[in-house]
């Protein structure tokens, strides 16, 4: 039993680390698709992130400018995409497709000096795990959840005020309104173009911290490809949390354990590596299949996501 | 008419700029090939980027030197990377042919069946595959080197360091190539403690940073004290240096990503390779012959030992080394038991090349299991 809780403990504590860049892209293309836009760029723009983060960090030694420069590049990134889809009224599909192989390119483009170069110290000592008094000392969940980096911590407080902000604002159920019904929110005097922007880049900063996450945090050396497509996990995620930021953190620490699991499970059982690589997809299927047997409102997509808004159409 | 006619030309043009920027890069002066017939144009295709500081990069180093050592003899080279291991890489081949180059360098394992087909299609064109089993008698051979021999010294290195006796392998596919090297490091661990065991966790993948990083902490959680890999990035040595462990690299001298965990590295020198057949064609002496080499051909070694290593290791291994080089001594010399306990290899008997190349079980002290 003792080893059993000590293994529980291994797993919990990696796969909440594992899960903390896929609850950042997760709440940002949260953000994107409730006024929406469908953005497939996450991978891209975790990507730049990434780089970004990763050689402002090197070259200044500055942790929170290695973050800000991560959220800025996706911000950018997102920027990209949300011109072509909102003032051009482009494709959202292959809009973010481009951003997605654009991103991947510009993060090798730029890597490419990088390679090998490891992070100093300076930086490293600020992301090393962080106890907190009293919540730490609880078995199992304690040391999982409350002796984690502090970007971990700054995922629990993004992800609760996401939630607070999309369900019990003004703003938020300006937001919603845009990606249910862009025509009745034009009547009622809501901004879209503004409101698409904004949710579109702040997203883009999300996805460009999830990647930021894992160039600076969990492997802070540069290789190529650092995000090994999360992105795309992360767009299956936000279907698998029916677009809610406080469901987003159970999935995201979910997926990001069901990869750990297998890790610590694969000598101990018969199953093979490869299913728990499928889990994660399996699941978001059946929670597409749960959805629309369901049929309930809150748990459906945005009505007009994908959907360009032209006002003379309505 | 007119404008649809300048829409069309317009989209190839742009097309066309795309393709042959995409990845491409080419360096060395380019002029030199067009002046006499003897002068060799070298293009190499990467499954990867040359900048993933493990398998391309070793490759695209070997490139380099190449360029480097016969540049001055009117050897220029070009690259494509990221090539898929589909029927891209028949298009790559061609296109890098197109653009003049008469030796092609394939550099991963998946191209093989296009190689085979293109070499029938280009007589004049030399073509070297990395890893494979095909080749013809002609113009078409396969190359690939014993990195065994130094993962066998890596493990005594390993071994040495390892308090626990419970050492972890980060390990990327269950094919025979990945089978062979841990097999040879768990000789290695056993030569100087028998009682260790080597610890296989499955990644299912070549590259993922966060991922290898992941399964190494796993292995770490357990007891392990050394973290070996056969994966393409540093993600399991920094997660050694995390918990205050140690790690064995692949691919590429990779001390500055955990410069407190990492000990040595078996390591690939392709430019030894590369330099000694194109040297050949140069000379006319070139014979279509498929390579196995190792390391008193070069194409192998392990890196230098750093100081993160127990004392005496450096003299332990280079006596090994010593040995493997003057041939009196194999890696996979019997008696060798698998993980039953069951006698594979007879005393006296060594494993053959083509038992190596299909090799599907593990040695005993591995602690881990292959799918079936």
């Amino acid at each position: 039993m003792e080893a059993f809780l000590s293994v529980l403990t291994f797993v919990l504590i990696d796969a909440i680390k594992a899960g903390t860049p896929l609850l950042f892209a997760t709440l940002g293309e949260i953000f994107a698709e409730k006024v929406g836009n469908l953005n497939l760029g996450v991978e891209g723009m975790m990507l730049m992130g990434a780089v970004m983060g990763f050689s402002v960090g090197l070259s200044t030694g500055s942790p929170l400018l290695g973050v800000l420069a991560a959220l800025a590049a996706g911000a950018c990134g997102a920027l990209v995409f949300a011109f072509l889809t909102i003032t051009l009224r482009a494709n959202q599909i292959v809009s973010g497709l481009s951003l997605t192989i654009f991103g991947t390119g510009f993060s090798s483009f730029v890597g490419q000096k990088l390679v090998g170069e490891a992070l100093p110290e300076s930086i490293k000592s600020v992301f090393k795990a962080i106890k907190i008094p009293a919540l730490s000392e609880i078995p199992v969940i304690g040391p999982a959840l409350f002796n984690q980096d502090i970007l971990v911590y700054a995922g629990y407080i993004v992800a609760v005020v996401s939630g607070i902000y999309l369900y019990r604002t003004r703003t938020g159920l300006n937001l919603r309104t845009v990606g249910e019904n862009p025509g009745a929110a034009d009547t009622a005097g809501i901004n879209i173009t503004l409101y698409k922007y904004i949710h579109i880049l702040l997203g883009g900063a999300f996805a460009g911290l999830g990647g930021g996450y894992l160039s600076l945090v969990a492997v802070p050396s540069w290789q190529d490809a650092v995000t090994g497509g999360r992105g795309w996990i992360a767009v299956a995620l936000v279907i698998f949390v029916t677009w809610n930021p406080y469901k987003s953190m159970l999935g995201a620490y979910f997926f990001g354990g069901l990869s750990i699991l297998g890790l610590y499970l694969q000598s101990h059982s018969p199953i093979p590596q490869s299913i728990f690589d499928m889990l994660p997809y399996l699941a978001t299927i059946f929670v597409l299949v749960m959805i629309s047997l369901k049929k309930s409102k809150e748990n459906c997509a945005p009505k007009a996501l994908g959907e360009p808004y032209f006002r003379e159409d309505r | 008419m007119k404008k649809l006619l300048a829409l069309m030309l317009a989209v190839a043009m742009i097309s066309a700029a795309l393709l042959s920027g995409c990845g491409a890069g080419s360096s060395g002066d380019d002029s030199a090939a067009s002046t006499g017939a003897k002068a060799v144009k070298a293009g190499f295709i990467y499954i990867g980027p040359i900048g993933d500081g493990g398998y391309t990069y070793a490759h695209d180093q070997g490139r380099l030197f190449l360029e480097k050592e016969l540049g001055a003899k009117g050897v220029t080279t070009t690259f494509l990377e990221n090539v898929a291991e589909d029927a891209s890489s028949e298009k790559a081949m061609k296109d890098l042919i197109d653009q003049g180059c008469n030796v092609i360098f394939a550099t991963s394992f998946g191209y093989m069946e296009y190689v085979d087909r293109v070499a029938k299609e280009y007589p004049d064109v030399k073509f070297f595959h990395c890893s494979g089993y095909l080749s013809n008698d002609t113009n078409f051979v396969n190359y690939f080197g014993r990195i065994e021999q130094t993962r066998y010294l890596s493990g005594i290195a390993a071994a040495l360091k390892s308090k626990s006796g419970k050492i972890g392998y980060v390990a990327a596919k269950q094919i025979p190539e990945v089978i062979r090297g841990i097999n040879s490091f768990t000789l290695g661990v056993q030569s100087v403690s028998p009682t260790a065991t080597v610890n296989v966790k499955w990644t299912d993948t070549w590259y993922d940073p966060t991922l290898e990083k992941n399964a190494a902490t796993a292995l770490l959680n357990d007891g392990c004290d050394v973290i070996a890999q056969h994966q393409d990035t540093t993600g399991p040595q920094i997660a050694a240096e995390e918990k205050n462990a140690f790690a064995i690299g692949y691919n590429s001298d990779s001390s500055k990503a955990a410069p407190k965990a990492y000990i040595t590295a078996p390591i690939w020198n392709w430019g030894v390779y590369y330099v000694d057949q194109v040297q050949k064609i140069l000379d006319g002496t070139w014979k279509a012959e498929n390579y196995w080499g190792g390391l008193k051909e070069g194409v192998v070694d392990l890196a230098p030992i750093t100081e993160n290593a127990a004392p005496g290791t450096k003299e332990t291994v280079e006596a090994i080394k010593a040995k493997i080089l003057d041939g009196s001594f194999n890696v996979f010399a019997g008696p060798i038991k698998d993980q039953t306990g069951a006698v594979r290899v007879a005393e006296g008997a060594v494993m053959s090349d083509e038992d190596q190349l299909s090799c599907k079980w593990f040695v005993q002290g591995v602690n881990g299991k292959i799918d079936k």
